[in-house]
């Protein structure tokens, strides 16, 4: 006669226990307070919590790790021992939504800039955003970037009324922070020093033309520009955005960045 | 959106996996297992990692299908979940087995979701009557959308539920009669699951129904203790297959004839070469199984 509970053999026609069902299961998991599941036992027929341990602990390790792989700088920014830390707080209170898993973090950043401990460090969730961008770039459907001989084909009298397609791996991420040289200096094995001033404001155009994701510094006004060509804007309205911004603002500059970096797509219309 | 179009579709192998050993491929291993051509029967991923629309994993993936077949292993599905199948996540595996033409398909007998919650762990289904009816039922699900036959992988386990009425076993064997899925057998799933439960490896292989076997995973484990001091071994596919598990491996390939055989190693990656001697080692063991005068009366 087989033990109850076997692999192999009868088993155990009868049933014993209430039964713990998912739900139970899933909050213990999460919660490292909560009692393990009632029903579940070891090969002694008693409940045996150090097992249940081992589901707790693939879960939130395998969570923190794939959160690890998605924010590179942050993890060195903060040091393993304290992303770990944080990234269990991370898990435990933003579960993924999905099993597709690099399509998690979506909050992190906004979770970054809300944690206490870390109002000193406010740069952070930029740079979360920053590397959001990146892993959604790198996933991002292949599409050729925009021919810049297709803009220098339409009538100069058009052009003011043109109208852009978003590459879709591109994305813009304001920051008053310097968001590109953070990266830069702890995203890769670099042998370069980059040299990283505080208060310099870095906003970035994060986008893939071919198969390398690329960051782009976008000039003082730059992101006001994208961001309005990016929404279905005109140039023209795009550009009096950005001047309204900053006198600084270089049409001229920009949209030369914008179609070297691969920011587009198409032209949409004029 | 995934592609539809398949611009190398004419210059790929045949989709078949031989009975011969593959890997789980790896990004890091890629440049060098194409520079090389690698002398591996099949390669193996895991589907979620290539949901994206497009980049480079899809790039990678196309020229490593331009010259192997490739086995397409879904993990997080949750088919032994209390709650109904993502469908959403049914259509982006059926559309990966569209786009790829993978020679096998499979899952597993665990649940990872509930509500909205994904837990990225492979967890345990309690073996009773409603429990099987939903497995039955989300088999049906997945085979009847994505088009084909599925293969279901035996998982391993760190603890039993009292309200278990059956052996995982005849839980299995029940599945398969009623859905008409195949199995793919995890031979250190067997290893881990039989220590932790104490129970006997070999008793369990010998039930098993082989016949129903299209695929065998072979993976590394790491020891630890329960409660109560007992051994207590986790799938942790972070090293190389224990020799528990070869020799186990061997008995049921000399059983029931050579099958398409997995290494997996997902954690603690090593170079190239260090995975792909293990891929030798199965092919050596398969070589031997191939000879019929060696293969044991069944």
């Amino acid at each position: 006669m087989a033990a109850p509970n076997s692999l192999s053999g009868t088993g155990n026609p009868t049933g014993a226990g209430a039964g713990s069902g998912s739900r139970e299961f899933s909050k213990a998991l999460l919660d490292p307070d909560a009692a393990p599941p009632s029903g579940l036992v070891g090969p002694d027929g008693k409940a045996a919590p150090k097992r249940f341990n081992v589901y707790r602990n693939n879960v939130i390790v395998s969570l923190s790790e794939a959160l690890g792989q998605s924010f590179p700088t942050i993890l060195s920014l903060v040091g393993e021992d304290y992303f770990n830390a944080l990234a269990r707080t991370f898990v435990t209170h933003h579960p993924p939504e999905t099993p597709v898993l690099m399509w998690y973090g979506d909050g992190f950043a906004a979770f970054l800039e809300s944690f206490p401990p870390l109002a000193a460090y406010p740069y952070l969730a930029d740079v979360a955003r920053v590397e959001w961008a990146w892993l959604q770039a790198y996933h991002a459907a292949d599409a050729a970037p925009l021919d810049p001989a297709d803009l220098g084909a339409v009538a100069p009298e058009k052009i003011a009324s043109v109208r852009f397609a978003r590459h879709p791996a591109a994305a813009i991420v304001t920051s008053n922070w310097p968001v590109l040289d953070l990266v830069r200096a702890n995203r890769f094995a670099t042998d370069t020093v980059v040299n990283i001033d505080l208060d310099e404001p870095q906003s970035v155009l994060v986008t893939r033309p071919d198969m390398d994701v690329s960051v782009f510094l976008l000039r003082p006004g730059g992101e006001v520009f994208l961001s309005a060509l990016f929404e279905g804007t005109t140039l023209e309205e795009a550009a009096a955005s950005a001047l309204e911004k900053t006198s600084e603002f270089s049409l001229a500059d920009c949209l030369s960045d914008c179609l070297s970096s691969g920011a587009f797509a198409a032209i949409e219309g004029y | 959106m995934i592609s539809k179009a398949t611009p190398y579709r004419q210059s790929r192998v045949d989709a078949v996996i031989p009975a011969r050993a593959g890997a789980g491929l790896k990004p890091e291993h890629i440049s060098e297992i194409l520079a090389d051509r690698a002398d591996v029967g099949f390669f193996e991923v895991h589907a979620e990692n290539y949901m994206g629309a497009g980049g480079p994993p899809h790039r990678q993936l196309e020229a490593i299908r331009q010259d192997y077949p490739l086995s397409l292993h879904g993990v997080g599905l949750s088919i032994g979940g209390e709650q109904a199948l993502d469908k959403a996540h049914l259509q982006r595996l059926a559309e990966l087995n569209r786009r790829y033409e993978p020679g096998l398909f499979s899952e597993h007998l665990a649940w990872s979701t509930h509500e909205t919650s994904y837990f990225n762990d492979l967890l345990p289904v309690p073996y009773d009557e409603a429990a099987l009816d939903r497995v039955c039922d989300h088999i049906d699900a997945v085979q009847e959308t994505v088009g084909r036959q599925m293969l279901l992988e035996n998982p391993s386990t760190y603890i039993s539920f009292e309200q278990s009425t059956m052996s995982e076993l005849d839980f299995l064997k029940q599945i398969t009669r009623r859905t008409g899925c195949g199995l793919l057998l995890d031979v250190n799933n067997v290893h881990v699951s039989c220590t932790n439960h104490q129970q006997s490896a070999a008793d369990y292989l010998r039930d098993f129904p082989l016949e129903a076997v299209g695929e065998i995973h072979l993976g590394g484990h790491a020891p630890d203790i329960d409660d109560a001091g007992r051994p207590l071994l986790i799938d942790a596919h972070d090293r190389e297959v224990d020799a528990a598990v070869w020799n186990l491996y061997e008995r049921a390939v000399q059983n029931n004839g050579p099958l398409p055989t997995l290494i997996e190693w997902d954690n603690e990656v090593p170079a190239w070469p260090v995975l792909f001697s293990e891929v030798k080692a199965a092919e050596q063991i398969l070589a031997r199984a191939a000879e019929p005068g060696l293969r044991r009366a069944v």
